[in-house]
């Protein structure tokens, strides 16, 4: 017996749809063993992960709450895929837009006026464009690897962070906490429970990429060079344009998402600050089809595992690191199942 | 004196897993594949290795199975982007991200435990001499046998590669699985004689730096050498200044090496007669045979 890979004729839309479920199937299945391996009962282990959590109205709120930053930057990564422009360090863009955002109740504690709420948004989304833009110029003018110094510069953008907040943005009144003021009045996201203005803005990001992609030029332009870049140079669409572009766009979501959380959810910086939604959201993007409408719901479901491994933490005793696994062997079993969107898996017996 | 070779023997430390990581991604690119996972390989290398060596005692079964856990990740990476054509960028991040969660939840008990590390003479061990006669054999290998031909020819050309004969997809897969190995060696050293301990995370991004090594030696073992070694005594001098308190804040000097990382790849890629003699040109690209 041998596998073969037959190409298809065409794209198999219907695969494209249906890899994603197979992948989670996969993922459940995967799941389950690892919980026998660790004694505890399979479906019990997968209920209290993913069922559970969607029982309880605070569980919920906090659902959306963390699905939040998964949508803004997934979104924009998706962006950048299907272009086939590698922006993996959106982690690092995320955090310096949490900076530039917190800069603003630190520098002025008194300004607590509505405007001061959108300042302090743009701000999140320049400084995350602006940190997004580095990697794009080293490529454009040098032809330096994107992916290599993306991911170099999260490091980075992470130990500027702390030195900031350990240093002169620390409260002088915080009892020597490495942590700022308290934002107050309108430094916060106006809330509903538990779930901040971020998720509208998110929402609203999402559909908007959503349209630039499906109905305007520029989508066409970045699909396009993703696909043919020979064919995009033909048509003229410049591609050292569209890595800025890229960049800037994914950047600056990914700092918006920065500011949205810090204003939202912790209401004041502390460090160390190492959420990883910029890695996640990477997971989100494959499992959304490259597509900001897709990338919502994926952004939903992995915010789940990250409830999901609390849960299972408390009333399981499991470490919540199952969730990063989980994450992992998700990323893992799309991009297999991928192949049969392009592909048709046949078994041969051997001559 | 006396703290100067203390100094040189923990640059040497330092340099060491770089050194085994890049050489081994090194042959992978050679053959036409970019396996970005080498942060995930090297993790799991790293605690396989302490896993092991704390429940036999012996470290030198700790590198055992650090090769095969590097091994077993690489072959995971092969059965994706040679077998079922994935994408080899995204399949890269996978691996990561996998390996960095895999590990963490295997090493949760593992946090803490003392074992016993590497034997070493005055900071010298055994896999320091491994690491340069890895790279002597690698350049050999490559460069002067008909094996060394044959990866080299698939990673430059893999439709001509077919056309001759050469099996592609077998000789990739060989390549990614000692790449795969060298990555986990890495990380075993990591855990296992350079700071005998598990820490969730503790490859801290030298997979990456690997990574951008290789690059940065336009794919020749010996270049890796000096590379690595750059990279381990900018790291180690950053933490030796640190000490004398300048007041030079810490946060900046840890950051050294991921800047002079990002540095040495925007020199090097920006001399385009280097590049262009050396990078295989069918790196990153699925193998589809037509037939």
């Amino acid at each position: 017996m041998r596998l073969i890979l037959e190409k298809r004729a065409e794209r198999s839309w219907k695969m494209a749809l249906a890899s994603p479920l197979i992948a989670i199937a996969l993922t459940l299945i995967f799941g389950g063993i690892v919980f026998a391996l660790r004694g505890v009962e399979p479906l019990h282990g997968l209920y209290v992960f993913f069922i559970e959590p969607l029982t309880d109205e605070w569980a919920r709120e906090k659902l959306i709450v963390k699905a939040t930053p998964l949508v803004l930057i997934g979104a924009g990564l998706a962006l950048c895929y299907t272009a086939n422009i590698w922006n993996i360090g959106a982690e690092g863009q995320f955090v310096i837009g949490a900076l530039a955002a917190g800069a603003v109740p630190v520098l002025f504690s008194g300004w607590q006026t509505p405007d001061v709420m959108l300042v302090m948004l743009i701000l999140g989304a320049i400084g995350g464009a602006l940190w997004a833009l580095i990697p794009a110029a080293l490529r454009v003018r040098y032809k330096a690897n994107e992916i290599l110094t993306s991911l170099m510069l999260v490091y980075v953008a992470r130990l500027l962070f702390d030195w900031l907040v350990r240093g002169v943005m620390r409260d002088p009144l915080g009892m020597n906490f490495p942590k700022t003021v308290r934002f107050v009045g309108w430094q916060r996201l106006p809330t509903w429970g538990d779930i901040h203005l971020g998720a509208l803005i998110a929402l609203i990001a999402a559909l908007g990429l959503a349209f630039m992609m499906a109905r305007m030029l520029k989508g066409f332009e970045l699909r396009t060079l993703g696909a043919a870049p020979r064919a995009g140079r033909f048509a003229g669409f410049s591609a050292d344009k569209a890595v800025y572009f890229c960049f800037a766009v994914s950047g600056a979501l990914a700092g918006l998402a920065g500011a949205c959380d810090v204003m939202g959810v912790s209401k004041q910086l502390q460090t160390p600050y190492e959420p990883n939604y910029g890695f996640v959201a990477i997971i989100v993007a494959f499992l959304g089809r490259l597509n900001p409408v897709g990338v919502i719901l994926a952004a939903l479901l992995l915010a789940l595992t990250f409830i999901g491994g609390e849960a299972a933490q408390v009333s399981l005793g499991i470490p919540d690191k199952i969730a990063k696994v989980f994450q992992g062997i998700l990323l893992f079993f799309i991009l297999a199942c991928d192949t049969l969107i392009l592909y048709r898996i046949r078994f041969e017996s051997k001559k | 004196m006396e703290q100067f070779l203390a100094i040189f023997a923990t640059i040497v430390t330092a340099s060491t897993p770089l050194l085994i990581a890049a050489l081994g991604e090194l042959v992978v690119e050679r053959s036409g594949v970019l396996n970005l996972g080498v942060e995930g390989m090297m993790v799991m290398g790293a605690v396989a290795g302490f896993g092991v060596a704390f429940a036999t005692g012996n470290p030198y079964l700790g590198v055992v199975a650090s090769i095969i856990a590097g091994m077993l990740m690489s072959l995971l990476f092969g059965l994706l982007t040679l077998t079922l054509l994935s994408n080899q960028v995204a399949t890269g991040l996978a691996i990561t991200l996998l390996g960095l969660g895999l590990s963490a939840l295997i090493g949760e008990s593992l946090v803490g435990q003392p074992i016993a590390r590497i034997p070493n003479f005055h900071g010298i061990d055994i896999l320091i001499v491994a690491s340069f006669a890895l790279a002597g054999l690698t350049s050999w290998v490559l460069f002067k046998t008909r094996l060394g031909l044959v990866i080299r020819a698939v990673g430059d050309n893999h439709h001509s590669a077919h056309a001759m004969g050469f099996k592609v997809i077998a000789v990739r897969y060989l390549c990614v699985a000692f790449g795969g190995a060298c990555a986990g060696l890495a990380g075993g050293y990591l855990s296992l004689a350079y700071t005998p301990q598990w820490v969730e995370n503790m490859t801290a991004g030298r997979g990456w730096i690997a990574l951008a090594l290789v690059v940065f030696a336009t794919w020749l073992p010996g270049r890796v050498i000096i590379g690595a070694y750059l990279f381990g005594a900018i790291s180690i001098l950053a933490y030796t200044v640190q000490t004398f308190a300048w007041g030079i804040p810490s946060q900046w000097l840890s950051s050294l090496p991921y800047l002079v990382t990002v540095a040495a790849l925007v020199v090097i890629s920006g001399n385009r007669q280097l590049m262009r003699a050396n990078t295989p040109t069918c790196l990153g690209q699925s193998f589809v045979p037509d037939r």
